[in-house]
């Protein structure tokens, strides 16, 4: 009997596998190939460091899609859950001392526990009660972390000395075959990493039960709860999930950063997940990282080039009519409204057409 | 009288005027949660662009302070209006949080747009009240918050008539209550969902200017004070106009209070406390009666 073509799906199992086709491994193969190489191939600090931010907004902006994209709930607090992340890596990394992998996990449990708490209040009703509590809670926490003053260092903020090490490993200062790689070398490939760990972690998630009931919720609450959903439960599942992932996105952007102070954790920081979340593609995990690489590093470039576009003001009182902190704002904003009106499943809905245009190639229509 | 009796008197008319501005622009919400299904976070950016609005009129053509308010009402109801029409219309049969979505981008539009005409500065706009106050009974209030108070009361007994007593607040009742079936009888939704973000904008531009015209002046970052009015219609109920009104009452109330005893009460609780008041009642209320004060209980028929 003839083997059937690699584009037929004859079973639903195949439709969960992980990586399909031949194409689809050669892919992802090349991809890790790229991100071992960058590294070695980019020596310019500017880049690298903006790698490394971007590899840590993937990483929040994958909880994000997890909470929006699969469960259908807003989120604005997801700041105050990447700020809850980086204090807490500053006392247990930093203070206590601990190594790498247990400051991490101190962060994705303080995430989960914060929004355990939290999740409750807004999520045991219908509708769309999340984003105004989120909201608040940005409030809240912004005057938790400038009174907090013991943990945070009130307004003038507090130095993050976590160690990026584990044992001899030590990230900041690594040492392959007798040749030592720069800082922002190493935290490329730690941050990197943990984003195809968190990748494949939310990957075999939503392609598994929980994944399924998610997606029940999101689609039509009432008809997954007839089925046995408990979408209350799932609900808050999620959001502890999102919580955690948006926890340990901070651990490492306050031991990358060093430093953390009060003004990072603010509404603008969950907007640009939103806008990443959407421009990459909601219900994609493929997606989150797309969206960050294109929408995260845009606020570093742009304060980088502000002096070359037109208009923008760089100094308070300078030329310009726009500042770049509104300049952001606007583009955020725009990336938003554009993308859910015109193009709603984002990047990973074009680059999926794409796919299936030459899937049938030079067949198709 | 006491002084501590004229202190707490004079904090309780504070907020009764800072409540005012809440209940319009928690109003205006719960008319475009109604009739549309969506929360709207623009309602911030409308709030701004009234204010900035008025302020244009007023300074810059020169015109009497009433006509520049009801000028920028117009103006801003025409705004809302267009977003309805041009953005909102496309994501009909959308899932809801898409369409949320959508309104916070919206807000993060219109600031930077605001900034880039009018600048950054602290602008102050003319207007017959400054800082003048009026004397009554030992206690000092504030010409501004009396206008604010009395505006406020006058637009909210308008918008009840209209909703109770004119044919298309009937048509808007019978929209949110059921949309099929009115559309079934000939209204239309189209007309119906334009109107509701013509009247939020038009109060949250009220809102801005009666604000703006305050001694904080006008300054892009007015359009934030629309955010504390999520809690007030969380407090009264996301579908009830009449809780909405109460609930941000009550959260100006309870924000100048909190404000007012800083110093002798709260001062544990760290600086500035009062501008969370109102998401900690938010959560309070979600806690013990998660529908709101006045708003219906959510029922599941399956």
């Amino acid at each position: 009997m003839a083997k059937p073509h690699r584009n037929l799906t004859r079973a639903y199992a195949q439709d969960l596998r992980l990586f399909g086709t031949p194409w689809a491994k050669a892919g992802l193969a090349m991809m890790i190939l790229v991100v071992v190489m960058l590294p070695m191939v980019v020596h310019d600090d500017f880049w690298l460091s903006i790698l490394v931010y971007v590899g840590i907004t993937a990483v929040g902006a994958i909880g994000l899609n997890l909470l929006t994209g699969y469960c259908g709930q807003i989120s604005l607090g997801h700041a105050f859950f990447i700020g809850a992340g980086a204090y807490c890596t500053a006392i247990v990394g930093g203070d206590l001392g601990l190594p790498l992998p247990l400051w991490l996990l101190a962060a994705a449990a303080v995430g989960a526990l914060l929004g355990g708490v939290i999740g409750p209040f807004a999520l045991r009703l219908r509708g769309n009660y999340l984003a105004i509590v989120t909201l608040g809670l940005i409030f809240v926490g912004e005057h938790l972390w400038r009174n907090l003053k013991d943990v945070t260092g009130g307004n003038s903020g507090t130095s993050v000395a976590a160690p990026p090490a584990v044992g001899p490993i030590d990230f900041s200062r690594l040492e392959i075959a007798g040749e030592v790689y720069s800082r922002n070398q190493g935290y490329f490939w730690l941050v990197w990493g943990l984003v195809a760990l968190i990748a494949l972690l939310a990957k075999n998630l939503v392609r598994t039960r929980p994944g399924r009931a998610l997606q029940a919720v999101r689609d039509r609450d009432q008809a997954a709860e007839v089925i046995g959903v408990r979408a209350g439960h799932y609900k808050i599942g999620a959001f502890m999930v999102s919580s955690a992932i948006a926890a340990v996105a901070g651990a490492l952007f306050g031991s990358y950063q060093q430093f953390v102070s009060p003004d990072e954790w603010n509404l603008l920081l969950s907007i640009q997940y939103i806008a990443i979340v959407i421009v990459g593609g909601l219900g994609t995990i493929f997606g989150s990282i797309l969206g960050a690489v294109f929408v995260g590093a845009l606020p570093a470039l742009i304060d980088r080039y502000s002096a070359d576009i037109p208009g923008v003001r760089t100094s308070v009182g300078g030329e310009g009519f726009i500042s770049v902190f509104a300049l952001n704002q606007a583009i955020f904003g725009v990336l938003i409204v554009l993308f859910l009106v015109l193009e709603p499943r984002g990047l990973a809905g074009i680059w999926l057409r794409v796919k299936t245009y030459f899937k049938a190639w030079p067949f198709s229509y | 009288m006491s002084p501590e009796l004229t202190a707490f008197l004079t904090n309780c008319f504070a907020g009764l005027a800072l409540g005012s501005t809440y209940a319009l622009v928690a109003l205006g919400f719960v008319v475009i949660y109604k009739s549309t299904g969506v929360i709207n976070f623009a309602q911030g950016g409308l709030l701004a662009l009234g204010a900035y609005l008025g302020y244009t009129f007023s300074e810059n053509l020169a015109l009497a302070f009433g006509l520049s308010i009801l000028f920028a009402c117009l103006a801003a109801a025409f705004v809302g209006a267009g977003f309805e029409r041009i953005v909102l219309r496309r994501m009909v049969g959308q899932p809801p949080f898409a369409v949320i979505m959508i309104t916070i981008g919206l807000l993060f539009i219109i600031e930077p747009v605001l900034t880039a005409v009018w600048g950054f500065d602290n602008l102050q706009v003319p207007n017959p009240w400054n800082i003048q106050t009026v004397e009554a009974g030992g206690l000092v209030f504030g010409v501004r918050d009396l206008w604010t108070i009395g505006i406020t009361i006058a637009v909210v007994t308008a918008f009840f008539l209209f909703f109770r007593f004119s044919g298309f607040g009937l048509a808007m009742r019978a929209t949110a209550f059921d949309p099929e079936a009115a559309l079934a009888q000939g209204i239309s939704a189209k007309k119906v969902y334009a109107v509701s973000w013509a009247i939020a904008a038009a109060l949250a531009a009220l809102a801005g200017i009666t604000l703006a015209a305050g001694p904080g002046g006008l300054s892009p970052s007015i359009g934030f004070i629309a955010l504390a009015a999520f809690p007030a219609m969380i407090l009264g109920g996301m579908d009830s106009p009449a809780g909405a009104v109460l609930g941000g009452i009550v959260i100006g109330l309870a924000e100048a209070l909190t404000r007012g005893y800083q110093d002798q009460l709260f001062s544990w609780a760290g600086d500035n406390v009062s501008i969370i008041v109102p998401y900690l009642l938010m959560i309070v209320i979600l806690l013990i009666r998660p529908y709101g004060l006045l708003g219906t209980k959510d029922v599941r028929r399956i």
